[in-house]
């Protein structure tokens, strides 16, 4: 179960950096907090930057023909989430699933 | 370019998705079905994604305008053999692929495909008798 909730935002997180950011890097790393381990994806481009963050993370909203439902449903099936993006410069969304 | 086969079987059409459900592909797909179901005249399309690991939000539009494309077209679509886990995931997402009708397998989708395309050909020919009675349609119901 958790393995197809983490592709599923592996594929949308990958697809903006390509469709948004104009290419990027994806780093996976196993990480441990306490007891637990989990898995994170942190996905970087040196893109456009996201403009209104609010905006971009409201469900249905796309700057193109998607979904809008990228940024919104990757923090929902993953456990923790994590977006900075500097206009002009590039975005990072750090996403992170706990066993 | 790689497509997917769309094979006939009397008024209905099988198609059956692969793993490799690439971006082009399910493009062509689009495009391939919407002319099959003109030329072959179907009336109904049964869609196998039991290989699929994973349907992701560009997935589910593409399927969701498959489904859209084939209703203009007078034609029903049935989508089998969902993995649970992409059940779950993708309600989690917010895909609502609306419009498209669902059974768990191949068998119960074909018969799902028959009752739907029976149902509108009896509707057809309720409407047109009432049209003959001289009313409308609607007060037909209940
Ligand atoms: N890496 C990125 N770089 C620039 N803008 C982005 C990036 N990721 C997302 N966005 C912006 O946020 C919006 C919402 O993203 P998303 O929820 O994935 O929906 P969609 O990709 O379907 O448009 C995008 O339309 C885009 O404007
Ligand atoms: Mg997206």
């Amino acid at each position: 179960m958790n393995q197809t909730k983490i592709i599923t935002a592996a594929s949308e997180l990958g697809r903006n950096v390509l469709e948004h950011g104009l290419g990027g890097d994806v780093h996976i790393e196993r990480v441990q907090r306490q007891e637990k381990i989990g898995l994170r994806m942190t996905f970087t481009d040196s893109g456009p930057g996201i403009e209104n963050v609010n905006l971009a993370l409201t469900d249905g909203y796309t700057s193109k023909n998607g979904l809008g439902l990228g940024l919104t449903g990757s923090k929902r099936l993953m456990d923790e989430f994590e977006l900075t993006s500097i206009p002009g410069q590039g975005t990072t969304v750090s996403v992170t699933k706990w066993k | 370019m790689d497509r997917i086969p769309i094979l006939k079987l009397g008024d209905k059409l099988l198609v059956t998705i692969q793993v490799d459900f690439h971006d082009r592909v399910a493009l062509a797909l689009q495009e391939d079905l919407t002319e099959k179901i003109l030329s072959a005249g179907a009336k109904g399309v049964l869609i196998d994604i039991s290989a699929l690991e994973m349907v992701d939000s560009f997935m589910g539009r593409v399927l969701g305008n498959i489904a859209k494309a084939s209703r203009l077209l007078d034609c029903e679509t049935v989508l089998v053999g969902m993995q649970p886990a992409i059940a779950i995931t993708i309600t989690e997402l917010g895909i609502a692929l609306q419009g498209i009708h669902t059974a768990l397998n191949a068998e119960g989708g074909m018969a799902l495909l028959e009752r739907l395309i029976k149902a509108k050909s009896n509707r057809g020919r309720t409407a047109n008798a009432s049209k003959i009675a001289g009313r409308p349609p609607n007060l037909q119901r209940g």
